[in-house]
């Protein structure tokens, strides 16, 4: 087993082999979660905090069920009505919860780098539940994982993002993991939501789906993230969506198999058409929520080995 | 009398653009005789050792942070700093809490300085009340209680017909302003200079572009107003050719760079270290070289350090919501000879940005190195290597972005007007 990581903040620090190592661990999770067999000794006697600095549903939940299946006492802390909203700063909040000395700490923050900051005031292991426009590393293992699934295999893909990758922390660490892996990239979206400087990521870059999508084994949907909008990136939903939203007649520039993700939660008949997130055939979306706990279990299972190596050590 | 002989020194002439080995002599607070050939009877004698001798450095548009956040950087703090980097003379900044832009407050500020401070401190004023860029200051009872030059630091004044207005009656009272050029919507929330470095990092980032949109604008009220202006930074490579234009075009425009924009670029941020957020931001490494060729030729007049103390509680927070700044007092003069180093320029062009013109612009003797000019001096050794520490800065705010850096020039002995304020006698 290969996974030296002590803290899980970012794709960007890993190297592929640890990547594949949690995979792995994650596919037997995943067989595990749907013959009720979990084991529920792996994480017991540990704690687990969720923080999160910005709202979330999904993610929380699939942190927390994680956790419960592998036995850890998990806390959810909801960060914004608590003593953030009273002035604490950050390293202040970090400060004190690493004094009730939590094993697990799971971190969402509206920041870049807000979790990296942290992670360097705790001796817990920090797992990054998506910080800023940043990285959202296990958003990205749950889409690698339920990729090699569908697919057999992660390399020498042909994967396209397609949406508002500017403000998109699951496009980035998604880049980077794909990339590591060895797979060919194409981002599309229209220049007004491509971050600057992204051709220099080794991605091929398009304004236009149809001839992005070309051959593709993947389709990667991503989130129109309004909330996050300053107002003015596109003219209006249904002019995007006309031309960037996924329906039946542009998918069908993609190979025959192509596959048809989205991280959730999606704006059906925005970015994506109701009909092709529900074709059994072509989208894996329920898949990769399910993928998403057991990449979590795994995650915290590896981290949680790695501390108490650490511990033993100390 | 106190007549002093400095021998056995390398003369750091900037107006003749010379290094001459000799002896200066100085009495009565001024440079009396510069290559000297005999030491004068009575005189007190400082070996230089073979060292540079030359000119204090004048630092235009040090942040000292009183009135209101003494605890950040007081006179005193920032007068030792100041004294210890070889800077003799320094000009301070108004945006301070609340802003200087009332003549009480400007007295205030003077008399905390002439109190506390080692080193000479001339302070600008705001240009327009509370730096909101609504209504002017009183720049005529300003300039008469002592302020040096008229800034709203980093703010834009946004409304042009004010600017202009401002511009103007700056003009007739011969009243020099500091600009911040920078368009404000292009910029607006910007933590980093955009690119694929803010985009691998998911932080907002400007076009570098929006440096030079503020420039061409105040270039075009300059042609309207005809006011005497200075660019506090110029930091990207496309803004060089509309100031060169504007220079050849004989308006009365002078540009200047931070020291941290010539030694560092965007990359240095890394993980986020916050220490290396600024305003504007760090820039690509082609724009850096392309404002150390502009300081090299001339076409920058000004280095200084930006000198901006922030405390640990205003650093130690997600990048975006850090504050801007750094500290540079104490490292402007090691960081800038990293340029002579790697002979990016040499030590009389380097002299003429961080004390001659400075000196001419903002209408002071001091910055030469002649018969009759201040003895405000600084002798280093060029050479001496270090490794930063922050914790041994006399700043009251330690935000350097070079602690633990490698660094060249340690500074013996500062004087000014002929009295030592740092280094052993």
């Amino acid at each position: 087993m290969t996974f030296r990581a002590r803290h899980l903040l970012g794709i960007e620090h890993l190297a592929p082999d640890e990547i594949t190592t949690l995979l792995d661990l994650a596919d037997t999770y995943a067989e595990a979660n749907r013959k009720g067999a979990a084991p529920r000794d792996v994480l017991a006697g540990m704690s687990q905090i969720n923080m999160f600095f910005e709202n979330s549903t999904r993610t929380q939940a699939s942190f927390e069920l994680a956790g419960k299946r592998l036995g850890a006492d998990v806390m959810n802390m909801a960060m914004q009505a608590s003593s953030v909203k009273k002035g604490e700063t950050l390293i202040d909040t970090a400060l004190t919860l690493n004094a009730m000395r939590p094993d697990l700490l799971v971190v969402r923050h509206p920041h870049s780098g807000a979790v990296d900051l942290l992670a360097q005031k705790v001796n817990c292991a920090v797992l990054n539940a998506g910080d800023g426009k940043h990285e959202h590393p296990t958003q990205a293992l749950l889409d690698a994982l339920t990729i090699r699934r569908a697919k057999g295999r992660l390399h020498r893909l042909s994967v396209a993002i397609c949406g508002d990758i500017s403000h998109s922390r699951v496009a980035r660490s998604n880049i980077m993991l794909l990339g590591k892996m060895e797979n060919r990239i194409r981002l599309i979206a229209p220049p007004t939501l491509m971050p600057s400087g992204v051709a220099d990521f080794g991605c091929e870059v398009f304004d236009n789906m149809e001839e992005g999508l070309k051959d593709v084994d993947v389709v990667m949907m991503l989130r129109l993230q309004r909330e996050r909008m300053d107002g003015g990136f596109i003219p209006s939903e249904r002019e995007y969506y006309h031309r960037y939203g996924l329906d039946a007649a542009k998918l069908a520039h993609a190979k025959p198999d192509a596959i048809v993700m989205h991280p959730g939660p999606m704006n059906r008949g925005v970015e994506i058409d109701g009909e092709i997130a529900d074709d059994i055939n072509r989208s894996v979306i329920q898949e990769q929520v399910e993928m998403g706990v057991a990449v979590r279990m795994a995650a915290m299972d590896l981290l949680a080995q790695n501390l108490r190596t650490n511990r033993d050590a100390a | 009398m106190t007549l002093t002989a400095f021998t056995n020194a390398k003369v750091i002439d900037p107006k003749g653009g010379t290094v001459a080995q000799g002896t200066v002599i100085t009495a009565h607070g001024t440079i009396q005789d510069v290559g000297a050939t005999a030491i004068p009877k009575g005189a007190q004698t400082v070996d230089c050792g073979g060292k540079y001798l030359a000119p204090g450095i004048v630092d235009i548009g040090v942040k000292v942070s009183e009135p209101g956040e003494r605890h950040k950087e007081s006179f005193a703090s920032a007068g030792r700093a100041a004294a210890r980097g070889g800077v003799t003379t320094i000009v301070t900044r108004p945006d301070t809490l609340p802003a200087i832009d009332t003549p009480e407050v400007l007295e205030f500020v003077a008399r905390r300085a002439a109190e506390d401070s080692p080193v000479n401190v001339l302070p600008m004023a705001a240009l327009t009340k509370g730096r909101d860029g609504r209504e002017m200051t009183e720049i005529g009872f300003l300039k008469d209680a002592g302020a040096i030059a008229f800034s709203d630091c980093d703010r834009v004044v946004t409304d042009t017909k004010v600017y202009s207005r401002a511009l103007t009656y700056a003009r007739a009272m011969d009243a020099l302003v500091v600009g911040h050029i920078q368009e404000p919507g292009l910029s607006n929330g910007a933590a980093v200079t955009s690119g694929k470095f803010a985009s691998l990092r998911g932080l907002p980032g400007v076009s570098p572009m929006a440096e030079r949109m503020g420039l061409d604008r105040d270039i075009a009220l300059l042609e309207m107003t005809g006011a005497r202006y200075h660019v506090d930074q110029i930091t990207t490579s496309r803004a060089l050719p509309a100031l060169e234009r504007a220079k050849s075009n004989g308006l009365d425009i002078t540009a200047g760079v931070g020291i941290h924009h010539l030694t560092l670029n965007e990359l240095d941020v890394a993980d986020y270290r916050t220490f290396f957020k600024l305003k504007p931001p760090l820039r690509a490494e082609e724009d850096r070289l392309a404002v150390v060729e502009a300081v090299a030729s001339g076409l920058i007049d000004i280095i200084c350090s930006m000198h901006t103390p922030q405390d640990e509680e205003s650093k130690r927070l997600p990048f975006e919501e850090a504050a801007s700044g750094a500290v540079g007092l104490e490292t402007l003069l090691p960081a800038a000879l990293r340029l002579v180093h790697e002979k990016m320029i040499d030590l009389p062009t380097l002299w003429r940005a961080l004390s001659l013109n400075p000196a001419q612009r903002f209408g002071l003797p001091s910055g030469r190195m002649e018969a009759g000019a201040p003895a405000d001096l600084v002798l280093f050794d060029a050479g001496a290597p270090f490794v930063m520490d922050r914790e041994t800065l006399a700043s009251k705010s330690r935000n350097t972005p070079f602690d633990g850096a490698r660094m060249q020039g340690r500074v013996l002995g500062t004087w000014v007007g002929g009295t030592r304020v740092a280094g052993e006698s």
